[in-house]
C-alpha cells in the first residue's frame, strides 16, 4: 500500500474518532461506549434523544460542510495557483450569504431544497465573477495581492449588503441572517443535513473526478493545455462546481471562513499536492476539522455557545498570516 | 504535405491596434529543426501559440497536419506535439518525478495508471534530458538551469513527434544551452521527428537549425537557411545594432555556419 493510502486510511480513523467525540461532548457529557450503543438503537431514550435526535444532525452537517469547503479551498488554490485562496478570503462565502438571504426574504422556507442552494449558488457565482474581473482589470493577471484585495473588499461589501437586506425584515429573519454572516450548525435539522448531503456529494465526487488535470492545471494554464487538457472546459467546471459546494455549504450553515485554507495546507504538507490524494484527504479532514472546531464552539463556554466561525477563524488567521510572510519571501 | 502550414496569418491582442502578427506564411517540414528568431515582442512567442492553437488567428489560416488543430481533441493533440514554455512558476511543492510524469497524461486512462511502459518512458525521458538524478527532489530546491531541463524532460516523456520550446536556453548556462541545443539536433537526425524553437541565441540558431525564421514587429523579414537569413544586413536591420557575421571552419555539424559578433557602437567594420 503507497505511503498516501495509508495516510488516507489514517485521516477516516481520526475522522470517525472526531465524530463520536462530537457525539458525547457538549451540555451533557455522554461515555462513548453509550454513544456507540444509541447509534445502534440500544440504548435508554433520553441519550438517544440527545445523541441522535440533537447531536448527530449537528455533526453530521458540520462534516458535510467541512468537507465542501476544503475541497473547495484546495480546488481554488490550484485553480488560482495561490495557496491563499480560499472561499471565505475570496468573498464568494459572502457572495452565497447574499444569495441565500434574499431568498429567505423573498419567502423561500430555510429549508427548501432546491431554493436555497440555488440562491447561494447564484450569489457565489456573481462573486467569483466580480473577484475576477477587478483581478483581471488590475491588469496583472492572477496577481495574489490584488486577488485577496479583490475578494476583501468584495466581501465586506456583500456582507454590507446583507445587512442592509436584513434591516428590512422581522427579527427572526434578522437572527437567521446573522448567523449566515458568522456561521453556525445551531440551527441543524435532518432537513438541513439531507439539502446539503443531496448536493454536496455528488459535487465532491465530480471534483475528485477531475483530480488529475487538476494537477496539471495547478502548474499553469499553458502547460496544462499542451499536456492535452481542455482549459477552459476544466476551468469551467471547476468553477461552477466549487461556487455550487460554497454555495449548499453556505445554505446550510452560513459563510465559516479558513477551513478550505486551513486544512488543504496541513494535508499538502504531509502528503504531497497530488490532487488524487488531497481531495478525498480535504473532504475527511475538513470534515473532521469543523465537527471538531463545533465541538469546542458549543462546550468551551457552557451553557453559552460561540459561532463556529470564531473558532476557525481564531485557528485560520495564524495560517492565512504565516502563509502570506511566507509568499512574500518566495517572490 | 507540410507538417503545420500557416498561411496569411494575423494576430491582434485584444485592445491592441498594432498587429502581434502581420500576415505569416510558412511552412514547417517533417524532420525540420525550425528556429524563430527576432527582437523581444516580434511576436515569436505569439507565433508559436497561434501555429499550436493556444490562441487563435484573428485572420488566415492555420493547418497541423492537414486540418485545423482546433478540430482534434487536447489529448490527440497532446499526444503528437510536446511544448516547452518560457517559464512555469509552481504555486505548490512537487518533486521532479512528479512533475515528469505529468508528461503522460495524454496517453494514460482517466484513473492515470501508470503501465510499465509509462514508467520507461519516464526514465528514458529524464535520461535524455540529463535529470534522472533528480528525480526525489523537490521542484522549488533547484536551479533555474535545472528546472528547465526538467520541464524538457515532461515534454519528451509526452513520446511527441513534434517537441516546440519557447526561449528554452534563457536560463541556462553555457553548458546546458550547447547540451540543449545538441539534444534538438539529435532528436532531428532521424528525419522523422521535428522540433521548433524560438530562441535570442543567433549563433545556437544559426549553428544546429536547418530553417531560419526572422521576425520583426510581427512579419517576417527573412527565412531559410541559417547562411540565408544570418546576413550581416539581415541582423542589423532587425535588432538596430551593429554586427559582423563570420563563418569559422569547424563549427560541429554545418560547417561553415555564419556566426554574429556584435560590434560596439561607432565602431567602422566596413573593412572587416
Amino acid at each position: 500500500m503507497s505511503r498516501q493510502a495509508i495516510l488516507l486510511l489514517g485521516l477516516l480513523l481520526l475522522f470517525l474518532g472526531v465524530l463520536t467525540l462530537g457525539l458525547a461532548l457538549g451540555a451533557v457529557p455522554i461515555p462513548v461506549w453509550e454513544v456507540l450503543s444509541a447509534l445502534t438503537g440500544s440504548s435508554d431514550p433520553q441519550v438517544e434523544t440527545i445523541v441522535l435526535g440533537l447531536r448527530l444532525p449537528r455533526v453530521l452537517l458540520a462534516a458535510e460542510v467541512g468537507a465542501g469547503l476544503a475541497v473547495a479551498g484546495a480546488v481554488f488554490q490550484a485553480l488560482l495557483r495561490n495557496p491563499l485562496a480560499e472561499p471565505y478570503i475570496l468573498g464568494v462565502s459572502s457572495g452565497a450569504a447574499v444569495g441565500a438571504v434574499m431568498a429567505i426574504i423573498l419567502g423561500m422556507t430555510v429549508n427548501s431544497m432546491f431554493a436555497l442552494p440555488v440562491a447561494a449558488f447564484l450569489g457565489a457565482v456573481l462573486a467569483i465573477v466580480l473577484v475576477l474581473a477587478m483581478a483581471r482589470a488590475a491588469g496583472r493577471g492572477l496577481d495574489t495581492h490584488v486577488l485577496l484585495l479583490a475578494g476583501v473588499v468584495i466581501g465586506a461589501f456583500f456582507n454590507a449588503v446583507v445587512l442592509l437586506l436584513v434591516t428590512f425584515a422581522d427579527l427572526e429573519t434578522f437572527r437567521a441572517a446573522m448567523l449566515w454572516i458568522m456561521g453556525s450548525f445551531s440551527g441543524a435539522t435532518w432537513a438541513s443535513v439531507t439539502m446539503v448531503a443531496v448536493w454536496v456529494l455528488p459535487a465532491l465526487a465530480v471534483l475528485t473526478g477531475f483530480a488529475r488535470p487538476l494537477n496539471l492545471l495547478s502548474v499553469g494554464e499553458q502547460s496544462a493545455f499542451h499536456l492535452g487538457v481542455d482549459v477552459r472546459q476544466l476551468k469551467i467546471v471547476l468553477y461552477v462546481g466549487t461556487s455550487f459546494l460554497v454555495g449548499v455549504c453556505v445554505a446550510g450553515s452560513g459563510a465559516i471562513g479558513f477551513v478550505g485554507l486551513v486544512v488543504p495546507h496541513a494535508l499538502r504538507l504531509v502528503g504531497g499536492s497530488d490532487h488524487r490524494w488531497l481531495l478525498p484527504a480535504c473532504a475527511m479532514t475538513g470534515g473532521g476539522f469543523l465537527v471538531f472546531a463545533d465541538t469546542v464552539a458549543r462546550t468551551v463556554l457552557t451553557p453559552a455557545e460561540l459561532p463556529v466561525g470564531v473558532v476557525t477563524a481564531l485557528l485560520g488567521v495564524p495560517v492565512f498570516l504565516w502563509l502570506l510572510v511566507r509568499s512574500e519571501e518566495s517572490l | 504535405m507540410s507538417l503545420f502550414e500557416l498561411r496569411d496569418v494575423s494576430h491582434f491582442y485584444r485592445g491592441v491596434t498594432q498587429a502581434a502578427l502581420a500576415g505569416v506564411t510558412l511552412d514547417v517540414e517533417r524532420g525540420s529543426l525550425l528556429a524563430l528568431l527576432g527582437p523581444n515582442g516580434s511576436g515569436k512567442s505569439t507565433l508559436l501559440r497561434v501555429m499550436l492553437g493556444e490562441l487563435e488567428a484573428s485572420s488566415g489560416s492555420v493547418m497541423y497536419a492537414g486540418r485545423p488543430s482546433n478540430e482534434r481533441s487536447r489529448r490527440e493533440v497532446a499526444s503528437e506535439i510536446a511544448f516547452v514554455p518560457q517559464a512555469e512558476s509552481m504555486a505548490f511543492p512537487m518533486t521532479v518525478r512528479k512533475l515528469v510524469e505529468m508528461g503522460r497524461y495524454p496517453h494514460t486512462g482517466i484513473l492515470g495508471r501508470m503501465g510499465s511502459a509509462d514508467r520507461e518512458a519516464v526514465d528514458l525521458a529524464m535520461e535524455r534530458a540529463g535529470v534522472a538524478d533528480l528525480g526525489g527532489r523537490s521542484m522549488g530546491n533547484l536551479s533555474g538551469g535545472e528546472r528547465q531541463r526538467v520541464i524538457i524532460a515532461r515534454a519528451l516523456a509526452q513520446q511527441p513527434k513534434i517537441l516546440v520550446l519557447d526561449e528554452p536556453t534563457a536560463a541556462l548556462d553555457l553548458h546546458f544551452a550547447m547540451e540543449t541545443f545538441e539534444l534538438m539536433s539529435e532528436l532531428t537526425e532521424e528525419g522523422s521527428f521535428t522540433v521548433v524553437v524560438a530562441t535570442h541565441n543567433l549563433n545556437l540558431a544559426a549553428r544546429y537549425a536547418t530553417q531560419l525564421i526572422l521576425l520583426c514587429s510581427g512579419r517576417i523579414e527573412a527565412s531559410g537557411l541559417p547562411s540565408e537569413v544570418i546576413t550581416a544586413e539581415n541582423v542589423q536591420r532587425v535588432y538596430r545594432w551593429p554586427v559582423v557575421v563570420t563563418s569559422p571552419a569547424d563549427l560541429g555539424p554545418r560547417k561553415g555556419a555564419p556566426q554574429v559578433t556584435p560590434l560596439s557602437p561607432g565602431t567602422d567594420h566596413k573593412g572587416s
